[in-house]
């Protein structure tokens, strides 16, 4: 049974289709309004989030399929110390497919080994978050039309930044891909990233400039935010918080056509000054969410009937 | 010292020195009802020191669990006191509980009955890396 565990589960070529799926979905959206008539999400919420399940829910309502879950896992027989493996042969019971955050890294594979419908892994602790991934790439690609020869800053947490890690890893598998490393030195990017994704595809990067220093190079600045529930101290978490604050003055030497993008939620790392800045692209970020989701269960569900 | 030879199991020989123990740990040779010996800084041509393990009974081996602490690792194969094969060890591409993933955040650490399964994947450096986190196993 296909999943999305990993980004890297899918080709460029898979993702490539993906994105024209969703690019025709946002041209011709009564063309799709009907392609779940029947079918089941079941949007299996451990840990909270908004955005995520919320675009879940509304990429299946708007393929006109039905949506069932929880939302926090006080509501679910978690509570009562049911295994993942359990709850996901449970749920292949009840629908057509699974949209899974789990705090604990690794738990949707877990869901997905034991599963008999797909499994879309919604976010696991710091791990991966694919569909942000997918989101972000979609973004990428409406607003740059390209994947090649980009100059992208990765600014804020890139320590437990799953979004940072996993974009790294579908952004190198392209020709001409610079990264710009900049984090305090407690939140730098872990080295098996490095080694293993960067290193590993000759990947040009630089660290540690000042946001500052860099801007004027970027064609991409994706900030992130310094995350407290990644932290065991709430110390640390006070401490970095507030690193790096992208305010319009820092926008003085960047280019024009700058994608400044973020995963969200912010909490100050975006000064909403910049909200109104035409190369602020976050929002539509989430609206591209939407769209690639509903790419990605149309595809997962065609697989599965075959 | 006086190690009698053995008639019936096995001479694994050319483990790196300091890993015998690791080896028979893993092994799980502490509950193993027969002769078992430990031999360690061996004089090795080859080494300059090296462990071997003398285990005097056919019992199954994990060569997995070889191939993963020492792939240089060589398994002789005895029987009726006679070498019958002489067995290089390749690191195995997974390792299902052979070790377990020390990430606090991962759910193999709160779901009891999930398999610790790591992955080869960086075979020069011999990196293995839980399938579930990612985290590199360590040594």
């Amino acid at each position: 049974m296909r999943s999305l565990i990993d980004i890297l589960d899918f080709s460029v070529e898979e993702i490539h289709a993906l994105i024209n799926t969703a690019c025709d979905i946002i041209d011709n959206p009564k063309k799709y309004s009907e392609k779940c008539r029947g079918k089941k999400l079941a949007t299996l919420f451990f840990e909270p989030s908004t955005r995520t399940r919320l675009s879940f829910e509304s990429a299946m309502y708007e393929l006109g399929g039905n949506v069932i879950g929880f939302s926090e896992a006080n509501s679910s027989s978690a509570a009562k110390g049911e295994s993942v493996s359990d709850t996901a042969k449970t749920i292949s019971c009840y629908a057509d497919i699974i949209a899974m955050r789990h705090p604990k890294e690794g738990a949707p594979l877990v869901a997905a080994k034991a599963a008999s419908i797909p499994v879309i892994n919604a976010g696991d602790g710091g791990h991966n978050h694919p569909t942000q991934t997918l989101a972000d790439l979609l973004t990428i690609h409406r607003e740059k039309g390209r994947f090649n020869n980009l100059t992208i800053g990765l600014c804020g947490d890139l320590k437990f930044g799953r979004t940072v890690h996993s974009l790294i890893n579908a952004l190198s598998r392209y020709k001409g891909i610079k990264f710009v490393l900049i984090s305090p030195d407690e939140l730098k990017l872990p080295s098996y990233v490095k080694h293993d994704v960067l290193d590993k595809n000759g990947i040009e990067y630089c660290e540690n400039p000042s946001l500052e220093d860099a801007i004027g190079d970027l064609d991409i600045l994706y900030m992130t935010r310094v995350q407290r529930e990644r932290f065991f101290n709430e110390e640390d978490y006070l401490r970095l918080k507030d690193s790096y604050i992208l305010e319009p003055s820092k926008l003085k030497n960047a280019k024009g056509d700058l994608s400044i993008m973020h995963p969200l939620p912010r909490v100050n790392e975006i000064s909403v000054a910049i909200d109104d800045d035409p190369r602020a692209c976050y929002f539509k970020q989430v609206l591209n969410g939407k769209y690639i989701r509903m790419a990605l269960i149309l595809k997962l569900l065609e697989e599965a009937e075959k | 010292m006086n190690i009698d030879s053995i008639q019936n199991g096995y001479v694994i020989d050319h483990i790196s020195a300091g890993r015998g123990m690791r080896l028979y740990e893993l092994l799980g040779l502490d509950s193993a009802d027969c002769s078992v010996a430990i031999i360690k800084n061996v004089t090795s041509r080859k080494l300059g020191k090296k462990d071997i393990i003398k285990i005097d009974a056919d019992i199954p081996l994990n060569l997995e669990i070889i191939g993963y602490v020492d792939p240089g690792i060589t398994v002789n194969i005895i029987k009726d006191g006679k070498l019958i094969e002489k067995r290089g060890i390749e690191m195995p591409e997974t390792l299902t509980n052979v070790i377990k993933c020390k990430n606090p955040r991962c759910i193999t650490t709160t779901e009891q009955e999930i398999k610790h399964i790591f992955k080869l994947t960086d075979r020069e450096k011999r990196v293995y890396r839980c399938i579930y986190c990612e985290t590199k196993a360590s040594r």
